[in-house]
């Protein structure tokens, strides 16, 4: 039983890593007769991803649409949580602030592009500005919601031993809410990407999103698919590297929710 | 008395749609005593305890303990709630549980650990301190919750149906358990629960309520020996008669000579 258990599972495994692989040989041997001007074989795209990536324009796209990314999501994770806390103890404040929020999250942040160029110029400001301004919604909303969602008998339960307040939010509710927390951070990290390149193909000089646009305007068609592929591979890396971040902070989540069941 | 309850009314909203689930309640539990408050299922008796804790204000009369007004939970009063798996805290290992609560003391830090420890063995969990909560079965962790009380080093202990949701055999174990602890660290218990054994059988003193709106309908003293056992002290004949007794201010609070009962009556 338990060995055709972890049968299985090594099975469920190789099938996991197996098929991608088995879709880019796939792929790298459907392709490498291809003429298509708009889909070069994968062997074109990945000699252009190796002279363009690695790493000849490491620094000077790579790098500055990272800075961009993670500066943006920071702040919006640095300026979400402390008001989606806010908002989420106190109805007096989320009942005024609630139109303003529902209005500013309602605006389309590509819209406010131009708006960004005329007042911060086409420089990182601008694009940090954009990301910050998408990613702050979900991140907030799920803020406000898993606070309001804490269990009243847990804190009862601090009350009843006479938690201070300072030490019942940063003890209790905090943790408490942070499953929830995190699942708006989730949401927002493929937001922040989605961010980055847009403001990077209407305004930019350099970064992954700009050069995507170069590439095609300059009929590079190679190039253009080794950015789009590397900014496939660079939300794959993030989305892992935020799980294990996840798995960590929340372990005893997983734990309790397994054990319930 | 160590606690005292005056005139205690609870009504929820105000007006023709007032709901009112406290009546009148007066009672009081002396220093080391075992008070078990019994009542039908829905009487108020959370309603009450919450009152009692500090954590609901009471529309009308006063709760004191020691003569000061309770209107949050006191420094040495400790609570143990039903739904352990609520109030136990998931993120916290069961030593930070157990220790959570003497941050604010501000005892060294050999001293939380003594405590903590003392009251981890006496409830005979010091082998999972490091274990989560969500890792135990039920039983343990309301043993959590109860080491988690004791290491608080309450003069009272507030206890809300805390074996309720466990299964037969453990709430016996548990039920013993808490006698044994009570003589061990010497602390007043108030027990509120709707199991009428369960009430007879730890109590030096029964408080029996009516339906809601609650009053107090009968205090009781439970003049059986000390020392209780599940077999020997249910198969006493006092046992049986007090149950019975019990059971009927609770169950067919009509047949109980000479006290009308208004407010089942003019509900039925």
């Amino acid at each position: 039983m338990s060995l055709s258990l972890s049968r299985r599972r090594a099975f469920l495994l190789a099938l996991e890593i197996g098929t991608p692989i088995l879709v880019v040989v796939l792929w790298y041997a459907l392709s490498a007769n291809s003429t298509s001007f708009y889909f070069p074989p994968l062997s074109r795209m990945l000699d252009s991803f190796k002279d363009n990536w690695l790493f000849a324009r490491f620094s000077s796209d790579v790098i500055p649409s990272l800075v961009r990314l993670i500066l943006g999501y920071v702040i919006s994770v640095a300026v979400a949580v402390p008001f989606g806390v806010l908002l989420g103890l106190s109805p007096t404040a989320r009942r005024a602030t609630s139109p303003i929020v529902e209005f500013l999250r309602a605006i389309p942040a590509p819209a406010l592009i131009p708006f960004g160029i005329v007042v911060m110029g086409i420089g990182n400001t601008m694009k940090i500005f954009i990301i910050v301004m998408v990613c702050v919604w979900p991140i907030m909303l799920n803020t406000i919601d898993g606070i309001r969602a804490v269990d009243p008998q847990l804190i009862d339960t601090a009350k009843a031993y006479r938690t201070g307040t300072w030490d019942r939010l940063r003890y209790v509710i905090l943790p408490a809410a942070m499953p929830q927390i995190f699942a708006g951070m989730r949401t927002s990290l493929s937001l922040a990407v989605i961010l980055m390149v847009i403001s990077e193909m209407v305004a930019s000089t350099n970064g992954i999103g700009y050069f995507v646009l170069q590439s095609q305007r300059t009929f590079a068609i190679p190039d253009m698919w080794s950015g789009i592929i590397l900014l496939g591979l660079l939300g794959f890396g993030l989305n892992v590297l935020f799980g294990i971040f996840e798995s960590r902070a929340l372990a005893w989540h997983r734990g309790a929710r397994s054990a319930a069941r | 008395m160590l606690l005292e309850v005056t005139g205690l009314n609870k009504t929820y909203g105000q007006g023709p749609g007032a709901t009112e689930a406290v009546h009148n309640l007066t009672f009081g539990v002396q220093e080391s005593e075992f008070a078990c408050i019994v009542g039908p299922s829905g009487c108020g008796k959370t309603t009450l305890l919450r009152c009692l804790a500090g954590l609901l204000p009471a529309t009308r009369g006063e709760v004191t303990l020691r003569g000061q007004r309770v209107d949050r939970t006191p420094d040495d009063m400790a609570l143990v709630f039903q739904e352990y798996s609520r109030s136990l805290f998931p993120w916290m290992t069961v030593r930070e549980n157990v220790a959570f609560p003497l941050k604010r003391k501000k005892h060294s830090k050999a001293k939380v650990k003594e405590l903590v420890d003392r009251s981890l063995t006496a409830v005979r969990l010091d082998q999972f301190a490091d274990h989560y909560p969500w890792q135990l079965s039920g039983g343990m962790q309301q043993r959590v919750a109860i080491a988690r009380a004791l290491a608080y080093e309450p003069a009272i202990l507030l206890m809300d149906e805390p074996f309720a949701s466990l299964d037969a055999q453990t709430r016996a174990d548990l039920e013993d358990l808490t006698l044994q602890l009570r003589t061990e660290f010497g602390v007043t218990i108030v027990f509120v629960t709707h199991d009428i054994d369960e009430a007879v059988y730890l109590a030096d003193r029964v408080i029996a309520l009516t339906q809601r709106p609650t009053q107090v309908q009968e205090i009781l003293d439970i003049p059986l020996p000390r020392q209780r056992d599940q077999l020997t002290t249910k198969e006493l004949p006092e046992f049986t008669q007090l149950r019975a007794h019990v059971y009927r201010l609770i169950k067919r609070p009509d047949e109980v000579s000479g006290r009308q009962q208004p407010s089942a009556l003019t509900r039925a």
